[in-house]
């Protein structure tokens, strides 16, 4: 069991629409194990995105227990919940999200702030993590002045410069071309395989899937190859 | 300290729109700083005011004229130790817009009763014995470079010559300091004025006088005024800080239309800043959604988002302290003879410190608690 860093059970979300309430997620169980490389899929409106902010701390279930490295993230107060993430999820973003006023390195080293780091170490670590993604020329250079493929991957120096438990990736290659897009997952992959980042990636793209070692279906809001362990 | 700057880049995301918010906040300090000096400048004679020295003047106003005669009578109420009088002769220097503050006394007395006027002892003989002579402060001799012999033309502006002269001439007979701060002004003496002048032969425009230590001064106010109830000029006695502003209100209230100035502005800043900052955050609340999904805590953003605005509010209202403290500096000697102490204090520096800091506070509270209270997920979703 100690190599289970993911563990769901019996996840339900609901959501109230006027005097509706309409349940996105439907008893969830899974199971995601250190290391592991997950690919989400589903059509729109399955509850992928909110299966992902479950697990990122960003919402909480209304049922089930969300429970990541040990922690119940479910009973965290809100304050708990953002130092833990923190200390222990790096996010990416379909659209990138970066501080336009900020240049790559200093919107790498953002996470580094809620740290104890000083400044030359927080500059140290952001330019390793600008390496790591292929950007080490670019600290420098503002969003404005980055291809998206070069934002997309500034944005995942930003989310592994804190050295995170785990990456959560919103379609990720979403807004990119063929090329680009293969780029950044081969750059994940290359996270998980040499890094031993757990990674989860929510996509609907089948081929972005492939870069990933196994793919769980959620369809509106049943993962429907089991258990997803 | 390190989120400082982010706090600064943010505040530069749109730079025009930050240049008018902090041109507008210089603009509203420039004024602070230039009324607020104006306004000690003429306060600072109420606050040097001596609480045992009575003023009385016509109840009528300070411009009406007093009969010589009451001077003997004032001397004899009991409780007032010593007693003189003075008059307005006001005249300009060279030029209409020169405007001096001249006053004609009597040498002795007056100098007995206002003993922060400093002479040398024989500067002080040599204007007893020049009738014409004139005691000029030390400030207007400086600005003017008058030194003892010197004949100074002064022309009237209220007190005609009997013969006809436009132009009073004057000899300096010595400098005076005086130690409230005040010198621009100068004494004549009355026994030379009240013969020369063409009206108002016999009459002052008020008396000072000093009360015995235990003088009720209440009381003896009263009994003065007394003296003269029914008779053709009425009284109005009062301590000389009354007096000192009752003479400023003759120009209006001026602390109240400073304060009403200031009100005006500054209610303007906090729609213009209010405005500047709400707009700021909406329009990037995705990315304070980013932030708070990193880990930043809401009472974080709280301060980055009120941080913005009171950096916007201290960089406009510093610069235009300053500009108004330049800009007093070099106007304050040619304003000397007619409001001297024309200069920003440290509290009212102090002060604009503080209005900064509220007024950054107060415009960024509202879009900081935005900050704060979003929801990461509905902020993403707005993407």
């Amino acid at each position: 069991m100690s190599d289970i860093l993911v563990q769901l059970d019996d996840v339900k979300k609901n959501f109230r629409k006027g005097k509706d309430v309409v349940e996105v997620l439907h008893s969830i169980h899974m199971q995601v194990p250190k290391g592991d490389f997950v690919a989400l899929m589903g059509p729109s409106g399955s509850g992928k995105t909110t299966l992902l902010n479950l697990l990122g701390g960003l919402d909480k279930p209304t049922e089930g227990s969300v429970e990541i490295g040990g922690e119940r993230i479910d009973r965290m107060s809100g304050r708990g919940l953002s130092a833990w993430r923190a200390r222990h999820i790096g996010f990416v973003f379909q659209f990138y999200n970066l501080l336009p006023v900020l240049n790559a390195e200093h919107n790498v080293a953002l996470p580094l702030l809620l740290t104890t780091l000083n400044s030359k170490q927080r500059r140290k670590h952001a330019q390793t993590a600008l390496a790591v993604v292929g950007l080490g020329d670019r600290s420098s250079h503002y969003p404005r002045e980055l291809s998206g493929g070069q934002e997309q991957r500034v944005a995942i120096a930003r989310a592994i410069v804190s050295d995170p438990t785990l990456l959560l990736c919103d379609e990720p290659t979403g807004d990119l071309d063929r090329t680009a897009a293969d780029d950044i997952l081969g750059l994940l992959k290359t996270l998980n395989e040499q890094h031993g980042k757990t990674i989860i990636l929510v996509t609907h793209d089948p081929a972005a899937a492939d870069f990933a070692k196994r793919t769980l279906h959620l369809d509106k809001g049943t993962l429907v190859n089991g258990s997803g362990s | 300290m390190k989120y400082f700057y982010l706090v600064w880049k943010s505040v530069w995301r749109k730079k025009v729109r930050t240049w008018l918010t902090i041109l507008s906040i210089i603009v509203a300090f420039l004024l602070y700083g230039l009324l607020q000096a104006l306004n000690y400048a003429f306060n600072s004679g109420a606050d040097l005011a001596n609480a045992h020295r009575l003023v009385t003047i016509n109840k009528v106003s300070l411009i009406n004229p007093l009969p010589m005669s009451y001077l003997q009578r004032i001397r004899s109420v009991a409780g007032v130790a010593d007693a003189t009088h003075a008059d307005w002769f006001g005249g300009y220097y060279q030029e209409p817009r020169t405007q001096l503050a001249n006053f004609p006394v009597d040498p002795e007395a007056y100098l007995r009763i206002n003993q922060e006027v400093q002479i040398a002892p024989q500067d002080l003989k040599r204007w007893k014995s020049e009738r014409d002579g004139i005691l000029v402060g030390r400030s207007l001799a400086t600005q003017y470079g008058w030194k003892v012999g010197d004949r100074i033309p002064i022309g009237a502006t209220i007190w005609q010559r009997k013969d006809g002269n436009p132009v009073w001439d004057f000899q300096v007979s010595g400098i005076f300091d005086d130690t409230r701060g005040n010198t621009a002004y100068n004494l004549l003496r009355y026994d030379y004025f009240d013969e020369a002048r063409a009206q108002g032969k016999g009459s002052v425009g008020w008396f000072v006088f000093m009360i015995d230590p235990q003088a009720d001064a209440a009381r003896v106010a009263e009994q003065v005024d007394g003296m003269f109830e029914n008779s053709a000029a009425e009284t109005r006695t009062s301590t000389e800080q009354a007096f000192s502003e009752s003479f400023i209100k003759q120009f209006g209230d001026v602390g109240f239309i400073i304060r009403s100035i200031l009100g005006a502005v500054f209610f303007t800043i906090v729609l213009v800043s209010g405005n500047t900052m709400a707009q700021s955050v909406r329009e990037r609340i995705p990315e304070l959604a980013v932030l708070k999904t990193l880990g930043f805590r809401d009472t974080g953003l709280l301060g980055i988002v009120l941080g913005e605005s009171v950096l916007v509010v201290l960089l406009g209202g510093v610069i235009g302290l300053g500009l108004a403290m330049a800009i007093l500096s070099a106007v304050a000697e040619q304003f000397a003879s007619v409001l001297p102490n024309m200069s920003l204090t440290d509290s009212a520096a102090i002060q604009a410190i503080l209005i900064m800091l509220g007024l950054g506070v107060f415009t960024g509270v509202m879009p900081a608690m935005t900050a704060m209270r979003l929801s990461i997920v509905d902020a993403l979703g707005r993407r």
